[in-house]
């Protein structure tokens, strides 16, 4: 904890040399398709106030919040389940092979035919997309599963609830963290690809917009937006809850 | 809290584990009878591989894959409380001293006892630490405390105090004794130490080599305060090994290491 005010030093010095670097370049480019710092900044504050930007970032949130935590809950229970017996392994593995190797798209345009530009088709495709690579860490995770902890838990009868809880989830957590890692930054970019596919909002829509103008302006500025609120839950969220569950290792 | 304490009824036909690809099956217990009393420290021995660890096992209801009968008496219906000291501790290294303790039990269980438990067990100070953080001693202490925080009618000790040096081993079979003469229970204490077995036992029973059968009966009528001279322990360990028939320490007693087997 000591060494924070330095981290975020360097840190500041970091982002200093890129603002300074973009700033140079759009000087000597001189063009209304590669705007300065103070240009997209003062469109970012603008529309935050006055425009659609917050409107689009919570309705992007939202969908990332929702699909994540329909993938984590449904690959977390398909992956325990999958480890634990071997018959729903091997009557489920091809399936969750083949999702794996399916490029988003094609999964976000399938969905979007079939139960039309939807919000469920949306979350669907972003949820289907992530899926297959949480059940594949979790079950990894399952596997390796302490059996002397078990039967521990066992003989005190600990109850389903209570063993799962103490016994099975802290083995499961730095899986579940690996997966929350990779899988947020995975939605992130998913998610985009399927508002501008089907979605009336969103910073993906607005994307989409802002390309059919040319408004380089208002396209770097919704996507720093959406660049700031990314790097707040990892190191609001992600970072601080990887250093609470490590807590007990030496 | 003035519990009566459980007895044990163990009437085993066959335990075998299944062979698998390379492995060939292996019988545990064959015709294996022995009767606990309530409140009696039976002490269980016998050589390396012969099923004292599956014997607990069966008994502490976590192996129900076996031919014969278990009972406990008095059968009143409900399940004796059974408090299991594994061969390791088996704390959960996610959760404080503490928290391992009090997990086990019921979720309306008085504080104060939780807390005089721990003081009793000697593990107080250090409450609020991991498992990581204990030392051998202290994690075995640990696992006792848990054991004993169910208010057990049955307490399994498998080799609890292995692999740690004679006198944490000592102090922490002090404190065992005790224990178990603060809260009453019925224990089941395996091990291969002779004179630990001595030290302890009210009776010692002896297992055959695998599979495993009770081969020989060793009640102690000595107390436990006339155990405490070394020639006493010893006297009463030359009987025990009289009785067994064939060698049990073989493979972990100190001596062996120094002589040819």
């Amino acid at each position: 904890m000591a060494r924070f005010p330095a981290a975020l030093a360097e840190r500041a010095a970091s982002l200093l040399v890129l603002l300074v670097a973009w700033e140079a370049t759009a000087r000597i480019a001189h063009s209304r398709l590669f705007p300065g710092v103070g240009t997209v900044l003062a469109t970012l504050v603008d529309d935050a106030l006055h425009g659609e930007l917050l409107h689009d970032l919570g309705a992007t949130l939202a969908r990332v919040a929702v699909a994540f935590t329909l993938a984590m809950a449904a690959g977390t229970a398909l992956g325990i389940a999958m480890a634990r017996s071997r018959a729903i392994d091997t009557l489920l593995d091809s399936g969750v092979v083949l999702l794996l190797n399916l490029p988003a798209l094609v999964i976000a345009v399938l969905l979007y035919i079939w139960l039309g530009l939807t919000e469920a088709a949306a979350i669907g495709a972003v949820t289907l997309s992530k899926l297959p690579a949480v059940v594949v860490t979790l079950r990894e995770g399952a596997r390796t599963l302490d059996r002397d902890l078990a039967d521990m838990a066992r003989s005190f009868h600990f109850g389903r609830w209570r063993t799962f809880r103490h016994v099975t989830l802290p083995q499961l957590s730095p899986y579940f963290l690996i997966s929350s890692r990779t899988g947020l930054s995975l939605i992130w970019k998913i998610v985009l690809v399927v508002e501008l596919l089907g979605r009336p909002d969103g910073i993906g829509y607005a994307i989409q917009v802002f390309f059919q103008l040319f408004d380089v302006r208002r396209l770097i500025a919704y996507a720093l937006a959406f660049v700031a609120v990314v790097l707040a839950v990892e190191w609001g969220v992600l970072q601080p809850l990887e250093r609470r569950l490590a807590r007990w290792r030496r | 809290m003035a519990s009566v304490t459980v007895g044990v009824s163990i009437d085993i036909a066959e335990k075998t584990y299944p062979g698998r690809a390379g492995v060939s099956a292996v019988t545990a217990l064959r015709k294996l009878q022995a009767h606990i009393a309530p409140s009696e420290f039976c002490v269980i021995t016998g050589p390396s591989g012969c099923g004292k660890t599956t014997l607990l096992n069966i008994v502490a209801g976590l192996d129900h894959d076996f031919t014969g009968t278990l009972s406990f008496a008095p059968p009143d219906g409900s399940a004796p409380r059974i408090g299991y000291v594994f061969q390791n501790p088996r704390l959960l290294p996610w959760r404080t001293v503490r928290e391992n303790v009090q997990l086990v039990q019921p979720r309306h269980a008085d504080r104060m006892e939780l807390e005089g438990l721990l003081t009793d067990v000697g593990v107080a100070d250090m409450a609020e630490a991991y498992p990581v953080q204990l030392s051998g001693g202290m994690a075995r202490r640990t696992a006792i405390a848990r054991a004993f925080a169910i208010a057990p009618d049955l307490l399994l000790m498998d080799e609890p105090f292995l692999s740690l040096d004679s006198a944490a081993a000592d102090r922490l079979r002090s404190l065992l004794l005790r224990l178990v003469s603060k809260r009453p229970a019925t224990v089941l204490f395996v091990t291969h130490d002779l004179t630990e077995a001595v030290a302890l036992a009210d009776r010692i029973l002896v297992l055959s080599p695998a599979p495993g059968r009770v081969v020989a009966e060793m009640p102690i009528a000595l107390p436990r305060d006339g155990r405490r001279s070394r020639d006493a322990l010893t006297a009463l360990r030359d009987e025990l090994v009289r009785l067994a028939g064939h060698p049990i320490e073989t493979q972990y007693n100190e001596n062996s290491i120094f002589t040819a087997q």
